[in-house]
């Protein structure tokens, strides 16, 4: 049960979205621009991926549920290669810079001076930018954030893949914004 | 120096990210003024406290030191506070109830699971109120990220707590993102 008093048919951040509007505002923006608007580099499918990664380090369900399914349509790939990723990064098919980026992300989660010069020199040398690395460490940073509310808060966290996956397809589509929530999909979980 | 080339090296912290990177800049000093100056039944001193300690408990001497003078500011104490807060406030006069809210922060700061019904039920009973439990959750995990951030990107910080004066004042009374 959730620590404080939250609608009860929303699950996880929304349900604290919901609760508090005036902190969802600047919060939904940040993973908007971290995660969903375009940039040069990284696409928003190896942004979702650095998210689920650091979620699943803090072992946030919701987050890396949710941030999983986002990534797997991002990617237009399977779940299974996200899973590879959480759980083996080192053997994933995915590119030798995208591998250094979750290193130094991986570092971030247990720490910001916890990152070291020769991580990134060595996200230098398979190619990583400036800006990719700035990003990769304030998304992981940003993940040290929204875990410990989503969790610090007790907040429910469904056990049903079919709904993170619905989530992530409209997530993909849709972009985050504060109201946005699927109606008949929170109906559905509530009678799954 | 820091891990990445910035624009102008000279600005310490959290300023030269945010100078380097204005698309993020934007939404992450929105997310501290709301949070910190925002309309909360819990005072903006109250506020600066919880992310000066949460700081100094990441280890980010830029983060703990200017929010800490931040909350000397907007208390319209000296800069002891920024030492006293690193100590748990033992000769400052601070609420039972702040006193709760930020040991449910430092657990917020260890891990969202470490926030227990116990640190809850706590609270409560020195009167916060649910909304001041969520606000004390939410700036916590904040700073989590902001302290990774600045030290995640390897960034300088001025050593000497009277260096961070004038910083605290603007924060506290112009805000953030304003100028």
């Amino acid at each position: 049960m959730p620590h404080i008093d939250l609608p009860a048919e929303y699950p996880g951040i929304r349900s604290l979205f919901v609760y508090r509007p005036e902190t969802a505002e600047p919060l939904c923006h940040l993973a908007q621009v971290l995660l969903h608007d375009p940039h040069p580099t990284l696409s928003a499918g190896e942004r979702e991926l650095i998210a689920s990664y650091v979620s699943n380090l803090n072992t946030c369900k919701f987050c890396t549920s949710t941030h999983s399914a986002i990534a797997k349509h991002q990617l237009g790939s399977e779940l299974s290669l996200v899973k590879q990723v959480l759980a083996d990064p080192e053997n994933a098919s995915i590119s030798d810079k995208l591998k250094s980026l979750l290193k130094i992300a991986a570092r971030v989660q247990s720490g910001g001076k916890n990152v070291l010069p020769e991580d990134v020199e060595a996200a230098r040398k398979e190619g990583a930018t400036d800006i990719e690395i700035h990003d990769t460490v304030l998304i992981a940073a940003a993940f040290c954030m929204y875990n410990r509310y989503v969790d610090g808060l007790a907040t429910w966290q469904p056990d049903n893949e079919a709904f993170y996956d619905k989530m992530g397809e409209q997530r993909k589509r849709e972009g985050y914004k504060p109201t946005s929530i699927n109606f008949t999909l929170t109906q559905e979980l509530q009678k799954s | 120096m820091a891990h990445i080339k910035l624009l102008n090296e000279e600005l310490p912290g959290i300023v030269g990210l945010l100078n380097y990177r204005p698309e993020t800049a934007k939404p992450l000093l929105e997310l501290a003024e709301t949070l910190l100056r925002g309309p909360s039944s819990l005072t903006s001193g109250e506020r600066e406290i919880i992310a000066a300690s949460v700081s100094y408990r990441n280890d980010c001497h830029f983060c703990h030191t200017s929010h800490a003078a931040a909350a000397a500011a907007h208390m319209g104490s000296g800069l002891d506070l920024i030492d006293e807060i690193k100590a748990g406030l033992p000769n400052t006069p601070v609420s039972d109830k702040l006193r709760a809210l930020l040991d449910i922060a430092h657990q917020v700061q260890k891990g969202g699971k470490h926030v227990t019904e116990t640190h809850i039920t706590a609270a409560r009973e020195s009167g916060a109120t649910d909304q001041e439990i969520h606000d004390a959750v939410l700036i916590a995990a904040a700073f989590c990220m902001f302290n990774r951030y600045v030290d995640g990107l390897g960034t300088w910080a001025p050593q000497a707590n009277e260096a961070y004066k004038e910083m605290g004042q603007r924060m506290a009374f112009v805000g953030y993102g304003k100028s």
